[in-house]
């Protein structure tokens, strides 16, 4: 191993993951006809997220994009596929080090509401983490959530309150002082300004752009929101039934997409610049992913696909420099 | 007032006329004002978007229009005109035989309309005979068509289903199809693609954008949602703490707000920041119902406000076509500026 010092191994590396929901019938099982009903929710995505990068990952519902989430999170462990944390696979680790790498992605939900334990005031749902794990004493315990909820604009007064007694809005702080409670170098953010009102909104993603400099914060941001995730985001990954579709620096992939899902994605974006537009939709819904279309997923839905896309999976090709689609029609091969 | 002024031959074409309504709910916390004075006219054929954040009232206001608020929830003041005849006050029976017929509302959770265990072919059969004395066959053959005329693929299997067979954007389909089985002269869609995916969201759109102008059905949008309301309606009615603080054309309204709310909450969508950057955001959040401020009610977050704005500031025409409340509105020319 002799690898030059100077580049170090990106912070999280996701190499050929799958995960499936449900298990396939044994032997038996399948001698009696039982039918295969799991569900292929991640299906072998590659996604390398570097120090200090914020990596937008927009997809529709049912694509696998919360999945991919609690994959990187270390909440769920792929079915197959590594995930590499810091150069070293997670599931090598020994368990010192694995306690401390799992501690090192935290993660934002999109429903604050049934993410914070109702019956605990908030000064325990933030400190709780940080007590356990040993990061502050009992001594330490009241300025350090202090610290922890004026860092997340929330007045450290209220710490004996409960989840209940705040708006949506600060809730939403509970959460994500809660996540940076326990000092983490990445964020896995999942919708968490969905469900938030349009000028409570901006005011969670400012705080989370003053946070991520501040602590030069590396960070998965889930979004369906494709306004939402060209602005926060460096590099953009599209997700399409499983499978990352196109994957390219947000400035390239809003301004030159090239897969015709992302596409059909952008033009249905609602703009607030187009006037009594003349919607003309992409037809078809949405497959089940138990019963992902042969070849390439999109290919029903897709304008332009031929017979190929109907017989062969296309994989993701680098179509320029660090742009990667994965599309037949671009004839790379 | 706005009403004074108002001519006969205009009102002939108004298909809603909302004037100073008030819905309140009589709670242990207090009299909440959830609807607190509108007013808002739609003519024959146009779409309007209702405008507003959770709290605002304009659910209720829509709620309101059909006389289903139910209690401890009541219109206390004001009118409902819809083609002239005011609904506050009518009898439920009357309310009844306009609701589905003569107007129709479509909710954000199709399964608000649908029930689960009764296939579609039942339900929308009972819609129509609920209104109108036809033959089964018959009935069943307008179901058929009004599938097919929102785009569900093979409406005839598609009948026999069940609600819970059908995908989220098909089950609005469903409810879409439903509303419009009488024709009605006037649809209230109450967020009804907030829930849905952004491609599935346009075909809703295309849907009802195609449908509406064909039947020159006057459609109430409400949403939280600017940039979809840019995309359908005619005119633009924000709605802040129980009132319509701004109301006009879609172009004028999105692209010269008047209002500082209004404003503030378009400098804050990312498409209007420089990328990376800080959102020019509205500090504060919305008063709640049971404890709002003094004359205007987003006085304590607005960058504008004086000692005026303590009182409560009258709707104004600044323009034609245009209604506003506000005191110290955007200076002209202003773009969507920092409220």
């Amino acid at each position: 191993m002799t690898a030059p010092p100077a580049a170090p191994p990106p912070l999280l590396q996701l190499e050929q993951v799958s995960k499936r929901f449900g298990t396939r019938p044994g032997l038996l099982g399948r001698l009696f006809g039982q039918k295969d009903d799991g569900v292929q929710a991640v299906n072998a995505v590659d996604l390398t997220i570097r120090t200090g990068e914020v990596v937008g990952l927009v997809g529709e519902s049912g694509c696998g994009k919360s999945t991919l989430g609690r994959l990187a999170a270390g909440l769920l462990t792929p079915t197959s596929g590594r995930v590499m944390w810091r150069g070293l696979d997670r599931d090598m680790l020994d368990a010192d080090e694995a306690r401390r790498a799992k501690l090192s992605v935290q993660m934002i939900f999109q429903d604050p509401q049934s993410s914070l334990n109702p019956r605990m005031k908030v000064a325990q749902i933030v400190g709780e983490a940080p007590r356990v794990h040993g990061l502050i004493g009992p001594e330490g315990f009241d300025a350090y959530v202090d610290a922890q909820l004026s860092r997340a604009g929330l007045d450290p007064a209220m710490k004996r309150r409960y989840p209940h007694q705040f708006s949506g809005g600060q809730r939403q702080r509970i959460g994500i002082a809660r996540a940076l409670a326990v000092q983490p170098d990445m964020l896995v953010c999942d919708e968490s300004v969905a469900a938030l009102d349009v000028s409570i909104q901006a005011q969670i993603i400012n705080l989370f752009l003053d946070l991520r400099t501040e602590l030069n914060l590396t960070c998965l941001f889930i979004s369906h929101d494709l306004g939402v995730v060209e602005h926060v985001s460096d590099r953009v990954a599209i997700m399409y039934l499983g499978r990352i579709v196109e994957e390219a620096p947000a400035e390239e992939l809003f301004a030159r997409p090239n897969h015709p899902y992302t596409h059909a994605l952008l033009a249905e974006v609602p703009r607030i610049t187009h006037r009594r537009r003349h919607f003309v939709p992409i037809q078809g819904e949405l497959p089940s992913p138990k019963h992902p279309p042969a070849g390439c997923h999109f290919h029903p839905r897709c304008i332009h696909a031929e017979l190929r896309c109907k017989m062969e999976a296309p994989v993701l090709r680098e179509i320029a420099p660090g742009h990667r689609s994965a599309c037949h029609l671009n004839k790379l091969d | 007032m706005i009403d004074d002024d108002f001519h006969q031959d205009v009102a002939s074409t108004l298909t809603l006329d909302i004037r100073n309504l008030h819905t309140h709910f009589d709670t242990r916390a207090g009299t909440l004002r959830a609807v607190d004075g509108v007013n808002l006219r739609i003519k024959r054929g146009e779409i309007v978007g209702l405008v507003g954040e959770s709290g605002s009232g304009k659910s209720v206001t829509g709620f309101s229009v059909i006389g289903l608020v139910d209690p401890p929830g009541r219109i206390v003041g004001g009118e409902v005109r819809f083609q002239g005849r005011n609904l506050v006050g009518l009898e439920e029976e009357a309310l009844r035989q306009l609701r589905g017929h003569d107007i129709a509302m479509i909710f954000q959770d199709p399964m608000m309309t649908l029930n689960p265990v009764l296939r579609i072919s039942t339900q929308m059969v009972e819609a129509i005979t609920a209104h109108e004395i036809v033959a089964e066959d018959e009935a069943l053959e307008r179901a058929h068509d009004a599938l097919a005329s929102v785009g569900i693929p093979h409406p005839e299997e598609r009948l026999r289903d069940y609600p819970h067979q059908f995908s989220g954007g098909m089950r609005q389909r469903v409810a879409i199809a439903i509303a419009l089985l009488h024709n009605p002269a006037l649809i209230i869609a109450d967020e009804p693609t907030t829930a849905l995916d952004v491609t599935i969201q346009g075909q809703i759109l295309a849907v009802v954008q195609r449908l509406v102008a064909e039947r020159g059905t006057s459609l109430l949008w409400i949403t939280h949602d600017l940039s979809v309301v840019a995309g359908l309606a005619h005119r633009v009615a924000v709605m802040y703490a129980g009132r319509i603080v701004e109301e006009g054309p879609v172009d004028e309204v999105l692209d010269h707000p008047m209002h500082p709310y209004t404003a503030g909450l378009i400098a804050s969508l990312p498409s209007h920041n420089r990328r990376g950057t800080r959102l020019a955001q509205i500090p504060g959040m919305a008063p709640p119902a049971h404890d709002r401020p003094t004359g205007c009610s987003f006085r304590p977050r607005c960058a504008r406000a004086t000692a005026e704005c303590e009182q409560d500031p009258p709707a104004t025409t600044p323009a034609q076509g245009r209604s506003l409340r506000c005191f110290n509105p955007m200076p002209a020319g202003s773009q969507g500026g920092r409220a």
